[in-house]
């Protein structure tokens, strides 16, 4: 019985080797007010993204391997705001707002796709993922853009690898209602808008629709049985992890202060989902308070371990150790999830 | 009763409206497709046996691409020259990858029925641990003998390794030229060895044991097939012969990019089985053959056609990523749906 108050395995080497990276930071006079600051840019640029994937997880249609649809659609948004002059913190929600019809009309198509492949949603998932973004390459070359920050300089068209958005809705989040306490940073507008998006998820799982699309995912047969219409609210749940990875997307080029197309959003999944996982859900509910703590998790140990791969003269060593968590991440709870079924 | 695959009809007319617009010679495309039977055969055959075991596409066969990679690494920094280091390369490489392949196998003991994306995952897993022990691991705790190889700042392999040693020394064995088209016999015998012994690993007891596996796992079981065993040796197979695959490939190229040479060498291969006609549960040596063929025509033609159409020719590249991923995406979801029906018509 005590087994089941024990964190899972991966959450207890993240969190040992967190401690150790700390201990190194400190011996090399790290300041924590600036390993706080970038924790909260951190924390910006992927909570939303993490968060998206929930209502899809809660409603029984899996882990979201298909986000970078959603990602594309919030790309699709941020450089049509751009093209029209959006600008400033306008710019900003203009964006996102008008990527959401790109985001609902896909995540339809989408939801409708995984309904008929129901049990093997991850691998589809993540083909019709990786299909969209390379159908987008061909249309980022091609679309009629004419802004001259975006395409590119020769050749008169085509959008750029890199859009910078400086002269856009660069950091407009970031800067809003930003105060200081000391040396530390508190983006307080960016935590405000996060947090009004949590807290209307956390809204909507007490309404009827909200109840009903975690019964589902809970007891399938027990729930249809009750008159839920499992096809109608799995659907409903991937529009709204759709959605939510486009606004995230927007989020995060504000932040970052680049949109990033072609290739960039292929594999913007796994991050995501590892961190998701590291918060350590239990079951087949994942709540709000796990995808926050896997983000803390998953970020701080990216924070930490990048000043020790710059003293080792290795600054790819970074990304090498995030590559190597993210899928052992996932590994570990594939393999316990087929545990839990009862498959092996 | 067999149902038609449209696949390889559909590949076949995108390559000819391609090519038509590309203006290259058919000659020069012809070349090409030999070059490129020649060095993706092995790859997209170690794909099969998997498929047979009911494993679904083995996206890991970059583990043992990574692991020809290794291997060649291995004999450049202990700089063995000749035919005797290609066949270093390859004994070390088939020794990496055979470990490899058991921890894998082992592994999707305990995801039967998510293989495939555990594959995936696994395939980046392995590219972190590549990269770490070459571009951190090479030169700090791994002994660098040859500094030819060392990035500069003394720890890592630099992006390019050149293996100038070892160029066209199995390349040109028993060149014919008939009228312009250049055949590699000793080459084609070295693909043609490789398609017969998969061929006959499947016509074997060992293969009817695959082929039980994959068709219903519990009766399988029931007539005492260890299908766990069987399962972990379709894997040692599939990455070993992956693993030679990559080492026949970056020998034809004759450089390393160390930290790219892998990547994608899953998609497109599976891409190309798929262009053949193979299915996911069903893959058959010719599938391998003939879809290397249509896929690679298309391959080779698009950025000329895209140059061509759209005065783009980035646009080509794209389109064929595009196709490669699509057409993966398209088998799995028909795959899917086939299942999902026939189980409901045994319930």
């Amino acid at each position: 019985m005590i087994k089941k108050y024990l964190p899972p395995l991966p959450q207890v080497i993240i969190i040992v080797f967190i401690i150790i990276l700390l201990g190194l930071a400190i011996k090399i006079d790290i300041p924590a007010s600036s390993l706080i600051n970038d924790l909260f840019i951190r924390l910006i640029l992927n909570c939303v993204l993490v968060i998206s994937l929930i209502p899809m997880v809660n409603s029984g249609a899996g882990l979201n391997f298909g986000l970078p649809i959603g990602a594309v659609a919030g790309l699709l948004g941020m450089v049509i705001t751009a093209q029209f002059g959006g600008k400033g913190l306008t710019g900003f929600l203009l964006s996102i707002a008008v990527s959401i019809p790109f985001a609902a009309a896909s995540g339809t198509v989408y939801g409708h796709m995984l309904n008929r492949v129901k049990g093997r949603e991850e691998i589809a998932a993540t083909f019709t993922g990786f299909s969209i973004v390379s159908i987008m390459c061909l249309f980022w070359v091609v679309a009629p853009f004419t802004h001259p920050q975006m395409i590119w300089v020769l050749g008169g068209s085509g959008l750029r690898n890199t859009i910078g958005l400086r002269g856009f809705w660069e950091k407009s989040l970031y800067n809003l209602m930003q105060f200081k306490a000391g040396d530390i940073i508190i983006p307080a507008g960016s935590l405000l808008f996060i947090g009004i998006i949590i807290i209307s998820l956390y809204f909507f799982s007490r309404t009827r629709t909200g109840m009903m699309m975690n019964a589902a995912g809970e007891n399938e047969s027990f729930a249809r049985i009750n008159g839920v219409n499992i096809e109608k609210i799995r659907k409903l749940s991937v529009i709204m992890s759709t959605v939510l990875a486009s606004a995230g997307t927007c989020i995060y080029a504000q932040q970052y202060g680049f949109i990033e197309l072609y290739s960039a959003p292929l594999m913007a999944a796994f991050p995501a989902i590892s961190a998701l996982l590291l918060g350590g859900s239990s079951g087949k509910r994942v709540f709000l308070r796990h995808a926050i703590l896997g983000v803390i998790l998953y970020q701080s140990l990216y924070l930490l371990s990048l000043p020790v791969a710059n003293i080792l003269l290795v600054p790819e060593m970074a990304e090498i150790i995030r590559m190597i968590v993210t899928s052992f991440i996932i590994l570990y709870a594939l393999a316990k999830k087929s545990e839990e079924r009862g498959d092996v | 009763m067999r149902k038609f695959n449209p696949a390889p009809l559909f590949f076949a007319l995108l390559s000819i409206i391609a090519f038509y617009y590309s203006d290259m010679s058919l000659l020069f495309v012809t070349n090409e497709v030999i070059i490129r039977i020649i060095r993706d055969s092995l790859l997209v055959f170690a794909l099969i046996i998997p498929v047979t075991a009911g494993m679904g596409l083995n996206f890991s066969i970059i583990i043992g691409a990574m692991a020809a990679q290794a291997g060649w690494i291995f004999m450049l920094d202990l700089q063995v020259p000749g035919i005797r280091g290609i066949a270093g390369a390859a004994l070390s490489g088939i020794f990496i990858s055979f470990i490899c392949g058991y921890i894998i196998g082992s592994y999707l003991n305990r995801v039967k029925g998510r293989e495939m994306i555990a594959t995936i995952i696994i395939g980046i897993l392995g590219a972190g641990i590549y990269q770490f022990i070459f571009l951190v691991g090479y030169g700090t705790f791994i002994p660098a003998h040859n500094s030819e190889l060392l990035l500069s700042r003394g720890a890592g392999i630099r992006d390019m390794v050149d293996l100038a040693p070892y160029r066209n020394i199995i390349d040109r064995l028993w060149l014919v030229d008939i009228s312009g088209i250049q055949l590699p016999l000793f080459m084609f015998s070295i693909v043609a060895a490789a398609a017969l012994a998969v061929k006959l690993i499947l016509l074997t007891p060992a293969g009817q044991r695959f082929r039980a596996a994959g068709s219903d796992r519990v009766a399988a079981e029931l007539s005492g097939i260890n299908t766990d065993r069987t399962r972990i040796q379709a894997m040692i197979i599939s990455t070993v012969l992956a693993c030679l695959g990559q080492i026949i490939f970056l020998q034809n190229i004759g450089m390393v990019n160390v930290y790219t040479a892998h990547m994608n060498s899953d998609i497109f291969s599976c891409a190309a089985l798929l262009a053949g006609g193979a299915t996911i549960k069903e893959a058959k040596i010719r599938h391998a053959l003939l879809g290397i063929v249509l896929f690679h025509s298309l391959y080779i033609v698009t950025p000329q056609a895209g140059q061509n159409i759209f005065s783009n020719a980035v646009l080509g590249e794209y389109f064929r990523s595009f196709i490669a991923y699509g057409s993966i995406a398209i088998a799995l979801i028909i795959n899917i749906r086939h299942e999902r029906e026939k189980q409901g018509r045994l319930q």
